[in-house]
């Protein structure tokens, strides 16, 4: 591959219908006994292991072209049927046909077309080219009360005035004329015969795939290589279900011939055809509606070729869309803060098993020689010489094997830090699933990961796997490089915001790192900046002692301005590289500060920043500690007190509410009957009550408290979990509904029947702290039970809508010109996006006028 | 920032496509089950993963189809929109009577009910007339109790069957009065342009005969619809602007590109294709292509009774065939002299 071979490019592939010559012809071998290998286990001549077909055992050569099992891809063979078979999958066309071709003249019925010259009987029916009313076929056009007509007359033929037969079809493979069965000889010989411009006209093609074709005279015998028989350890071989089924149609074909040369009855003849006729049907496909699948002996449906080829475990998804690869690795992952964002730690195991290709040149001749020699850790595997012969390097043959390389020879190195691979987690849902990263040799058993790059992966490390692959050639290397690299791909294809992004305690860390009153001693803000790798303190800004935005502001690239609003509703304002005020938090650093230096300082110098904010952050959070405690979700007294307030006032309206649906005095809702008006304000009133509890909640647990924290700077958690911890769990619903079913009327048994009120319809008074009552824990197990089955479906129908849409869009492509055009060519969009713009890039206030499409340059 | 510009540009070759799929199929395992509510117009209005699914296999009519209806400037007042909803309102003899079937003197019998019947605007008289319209037999109004009486007869004046009887009632029920057909709540909300309709249902058509509605700015969630009514660039637009809701919805960020070139890839030969193998994955140019997405043995079996070709210019077909795909750099070639050695 390194050579330059001429590779032969596939510029198309069409498909045709074998006809019987071509069956003939192409088959290495006529099959004529039914049976494998004789008793010495030798492949019987004229069997359906003929080693004409190829051969799959090694050390027998290929009678056909000589080759030895490894290279002889196999040869067709051909069993002669001795009287004609419909092939199913054409059984459907094959009625189409019959219906649409008169039998006497082999002109269309539909009067349309050129007719057959020679087959022209009464001449006057040829001279008149638009035929007499009643005389007419199926015209699309002709008027009503012909059709009336026509029912009570045969439909007769344009051209020869005979009368059309009436077809019929009966799946899967028998044909009826004017209720009379057809022989599948029948069938063919009224589909020999069309002309070839009627052919075309028909929809088919006259060279490569006639009408008549359709039924079988001869029927291909696949290669043994598709069909490779299994020797189990007992010695006994075991044949694949192709050939089982093979031999089945021989035997049978060889007593139709028995019979019809001893001159049986029609009767007897005729079964045997239809035997004949359904072993040939299942052989094309098992499945086939209104007939038995066809057994192994141990009752097991026979895999045949339809079923070879279809669905997700089929050959077209499983084999072709989907190979396996070389060069690959994989284990479990684990963090590692420590290592770049653009690295991936991998095993020591792992580096000495997967090489990577060099190939010799003038310049690095030394370097591959050292390779080969070297008798530890780095060092080349294999050497595949300049004649493609391919070398294992062992102490034997370590020295001659440097001694002979040349220019042009290729080592297989093993796997070094900074080697470039590609990593992967399933389900591969978008590009940033496989990302390019560097090699960093590391002990133990478990790929390392830096956590801040979980997010594109969707990766935790609670016993992930993840996939490794080696790019092997330089174009490879270089692609991934270039295009697949962590670093370029910070910001989000989807959106243009960063996905690689500090989360959880690292945002915490930066939070208290710059907040106003942070302040650190020289020894730990030396500390702090040496973890990012920063050596040189700046001058402390509060007498001996350094802030902790100016510690920050050290890791900020040069000659940076930025102004914002935070999340907390803050200034932060950012002038030459220094924070001057407001503190940071989720929303700040991965929307403005990421995005900026991305779109800004380039994607290297982000990947850095990054690097060096994860560790400081870090390094913050560990000695500053940040602890949740049972006590973060006590309320105080008075809290308790306005919250049992609330859910006493709650509950009182919900009363009078049901007070006046009994009285119907309640006032309808447009377009809603009483009961839907009546659960619509519970519902409406439910969700008002939580929210004001979420205010009485969130004011008495306050900043101090480290729930309330994270969840304002978008570290971890919400306020509404907040809620549900210390004061109150809340509604529950099914179907976005109140729970209302189980027993009659009621949702328990102790329930009165009818009942609305509150906590019997799932309203949850309790929070997690105090526990849940049992009633309470019941219903809020059906809201539970609700949402796990629906998040199970939802997996299922996301990814099928999402194969669907990759595969009805992936052919689409911009063109250097702008326009995004199909595989046909056909234009879908002029301008991709109306901009032309990658929505990576055009950050959000760029796009916000997208329809105007005048202000594109067209350079 | 005219530099900052330029880098932006989509590079030439990008598999837009695939982004595009990716960056809205990846989301769909976030959503979170969520349904809208159209205060007094519809509830439960899916506006998650079952939405969009039927937006991309460009289903003939949505789950719950919803209506705006924006007025002639002249009616943007509430007033006078709320006067034009209810006009516009269908009203059914079920909404403002009630029904009872007579089995043993065959005939059944129209209870109007003076309540519903005020709200909605429909005088019993109005009511008489309507049913007088369509039943040409056996009428009897009672005005004092506000009530008609219905003995059908069958054509040839004999007595009609049971099951003739249930069929006209249920006929009867469903009647409309008043208003446009299909058009159900109707109810009328402030928008940035005055007060306009929003209403259940879809009949865009109808609508169009009322002589307050603005012809022009009537909108559906029914896409299909909208093509019907308006032409493809409007279903082009409201297959733009539907998917953009549920996405907002849920608070997915997705840029706009990408919701574009999916409306526009389904609607680029002038009709709405959905994107399964009944629309653009099954009338794709690639015969393996087809066969590698469903109903591979139809595809193929298909393929070589036309002598069809496989030109190789997807990227399923050259995956099959181990080639490089034609999309990205793989679009790029570049043509190498052979045969001249140094």
């Amino acid at each position: 591959m390194n050579n330059l071979h001429i590779r032969k490019i596939i510029d198309k592939i069409k498909f045709s219908i074998f006809s019987p010559e071509l069956i003939r012809k192409m088959s290495g071998a006529k099959v004529t006994v039914p049976d494998t290998y004789d008793d010495d286990g030798y492949p019987i001549d004229g069997g359906l292991v003929d080693m004409r077909l190829g051969v799959v055992d090694p050390g027998l050569r290929c009678k056909t072209c000589g080759g030895r099992a490894t290279e002889c891809p196999g040869h067709f063979g051909s069993i002669e049927l001795v009287r004609p078979i419909i092939h199913v999958e054409f059984a459907k066309h094959i009625y189409a046909v019959l219906k649409s071709v008169c039998p006497s003249c082999k002109n269309l019925t539909t009067g349309k077309g050129v007719p057959v010259p020679v087959e022209v009987k009464p001449a006057e029916s040829v001279a008149e080219e638009v035929p007499k009313e009643g005389e007419q076929a199926v015209e699309v056009a002709e008027a009503k009360p012909v059709k009336k007509k026509k029912k009570v007359g045969k439909k007769k033929c344009a051209f020869c005035n005979e009368e059309l037969p009436e077809i019929k079809f009966l799946k899967p493979t028998t044909f009826y004329k004017n209720k009379e069965e057809l022989l599948p000889s029948e069938v063919r010989d009224l589909l020999t015969g069309i002309s070839d411009e009627n052919i075309k006209a028909l929809g088919f093609d006259p060279v490569y795939s006639r009408p008549e074709w359709m039924v079988l005279s001869v029927l291909p015998v696949p290669p043994v290589n598709v069909r490779p028989s299994i020797t189990l350890e007992t010695g006994e071989r075991s044949e694949d279900d192709l050939t089982h089924k093979l031999v089945d149609i021989i035997r049978i074909n060889q007593k139709l011939e028995a019979n019809i040369n001893a001159g049986a009855p029609q009767l007897i003849i005729e079964d045997l055809w239809e035997l004949l006729q359904y072993h040939v049907t299942t052989f094309f496909d098992n499945e086939t509606a209104n007939i038995p699948p066809a057994r192994h002996r141990s009752g097991r449906p026979l895999k045949t070729l339809a079923q070879r080829l279809k669905g997700k475990e089929g050959r077209f998804r499983y084999n072709l869309s989907g190979k396996r690869v070389n060069f690959s690795a994989r284990t479990v992952i684990s963090p590692d803060p420590m290592i770049s964002i653009g690295e991936v730690g991998v095993p020591q195991e792992i580096a000495e098993e997967l090489t990577i290709r060099v190939s010799m040149n003038t310049y690095n001749t030394e370097y591959c020689k050292q390779m080969v020699l070297s008798e530890k850790y780095p060092k080349a595997l294999y050497v595949i010489r300049p004649d493609l012969k391919r070398l294992k390097i062992t102490d034997l043959t370590r020295t001659e094997a440097a001694e002979n390389l040349k220019v042009g020879s290729v080592i297989e190195r093993q796997l070094v830090n900074g080697d470039i691979v590609i990593f992967n987690r399933q389900p591969s849902l978008h590009r940033i699933s496989m990302m390019a990263h560097e090699v960093r040799v590391l002990p133990g058993k478990t790929f390392r990961l830096n956590p801040t790059v979980t997010a594109p992966y969707n990766a935790d490390f609670d016993g992930d796997e993840m996939n490794l692959h080696v790019p092997q050639t330089a174009e490879a290397q270089a692609e991934a490089k270039l295009l697949m690299k962590v670093e370029d791909q910070i910001l989000s294809p989807r959106h243009g915001h960063a996905i690689i992004r500090p989360q959880e305690d690292y945002v915490s860390g930066l939070f208290f790192l710059t907040q106003e009153a942070a302040e650190f001693t020289h020894h730990e803000a030396a500390k702090i900046l040496y973890t990012a790798g920063i050596t040189e303190l700046p001058k402390p800004d509060r007498k001996k002692n350094y802030s902790g935005r100016l510690i920050f502001s050290q890791i900020l690239p040069p000659k940076l301005n930025l102004k914002f609003k935070s999340k907390l509703g803050e200034d932060i304002v950012i002038k030459d590289s220094k924070l001057m005020d407001g503190t940071i938090e989720s929303k700040a650093i991965e929307n403005e500060l990421l995005e900026h230096i991305f779109m800004l300082y380039g994607a290297a110098e982000c990947r850095k920043f990054l690097d060096s904010v994860t560790k400081v952050a870090l390094e913050v959070i560990t000695k500053q500690g940040l602890s949740v405690s049972i006590r973060n979700y006590t309320l105080s007294e008075k809290a308790e007190t306005k919250l049992n307030d609330t859910s006493d006032r709650m509950n009182r309206e919900i009363e009078n509410l049901i007070l006046k649906y009994k009285n119907k005095t309640l006032e309808r809702a447009p377009g809603m009957g009483l009961k839907e008006t009546l659960e619509m304000n519970i519902m409406g009133l439910t969700s008002r009550t939580r929210e004001e509890i979420g205010k009485i909640v969130e004011s008495d647990l306050s900043m101090a408290n480290t729930s309330i924290i994270m969840a304002k700077i978008g570290a971890r958690g919400s306020l509404l979990n907040a809620i549900q911890m210390s004061a109150c769990v809340g509604q529950q619903a099914v179907r976005s509904k109140r729970p209302k079913r189980g027993y009659a009327r009621r949702n328990l048994p102790f329930n009165l029947p009818g009942m609305l009120s509150a906590r019997e319809c799932g309203y949850v008074f309790s929070s997690f702290r105090t526990g849940l009552a049992a009633d309470e824990f019941y219903l809020h197990s059906m809201g539970g039970r609700e949402s796990l089955v629906n998040t199970a479906i939802r997996t299922g129908r996301s990814g099928y809508m999402q194969r669907r849409l990759i595969n009805a869009f992936q052919d689409l492509v911009v063109w250097p010109d702008k326009t995004v055009k199909d595989a046909n060519g056909t234009v879908v969009q002029f301008i991709y996006g109306g901009d032309a713009n990658d929505p990576m890039l055009a950050s959000k206030s760029e796009y916000s006028d997208v329809s105007k499409q005048d202000d594109i340059d067209t350079a | 920032m005219a530099a900052k510009k330029t880098n932006a540009r989509i590079a030439p070759f990008e598999a837009v496509g695939i982004i595009a799929a990716q960056s809205i199929g990846e989301p769909g395992t976030q959503m979170t089950m969520r349904t809208f509510h159209y205060a007094g117009v519809a509830e439960h209005v899916p506006t998650d993963l079952p939405r969009l699914i039927e937006i991309v296999d460009a289903k003939k009519t949505p789950k719950k189809p919803i209506t705006d209806i924006h007025l002639r400037s002249d009616y943007r007042t509430e007033e006078k929109a709320k006067k034009v909803a209810s006009e516009i309102e269908s009203v059914l003899v079920s909404d403002i009577a009630t029904i009872t079937e007579d089995l043993e003197r065959k005939k059944f019998i129209i209870n109007y009910d003076e309540k519903f019947g005020k709200e909605m605007g429909v005088s019993f008289a109005k009511l008489c007339e309507e049913i007088e319209k369509v039943s040409l037999f056996g009428v009897e109004v009672k005005g004092d109790d506000k009530k008609i009486v219905i003995a059908p007869r069958s054509k040839k004046d004999k007595e009609v069957t049971l099951r003739q009887l249930r069929k006209m009632s249920t006929t009867v029920k469903s009647l409309l009065i008043k208003g446009v057909d299909g058009i159900r709540r109707a109810v009328v909300v402030k928008g940035e342009a005055g007060f306009f309709i929003r209403a259940a249902g879809c009949n865009i058509v109808g609508l169009m005969g009322h002589p307050a509605v603005d012809r022009k700015k009537i909108y559906t969630n029914d896409i299909k619809r909208m093509e019907s009514v308006f032409g493809i660039e409007a279903a082009r637009n409201a297959i733009y602007t539907e998917i953009k809701q549920v996405l907002d919805m849920q608070k997915l960020f997705v840029d706009v590109r990408h919701i574009m070139l999916v409306a526009d890839a389904l609607s680029s030969d002038g009709a709405v294709n959905s994107v399964g193998r009944h629309g653009l994955s099954g009338h794709k140019a690639g015969v393996f292509g087809r066969a590698a997405f469903e109903e591979t043995v139809k595809h193929i079996v298909n393929a070589s009774l036309e002598a069809d070709e496989d030109k190789l210019a997807g990227v399923t077909e050259n995956i099959i065939v181990g080639q490089t795909v034609p999309v990205g750099t793989g679009k790029i070639k570049l043509l190498v002299e052979l045969g001249k050695k140094k």
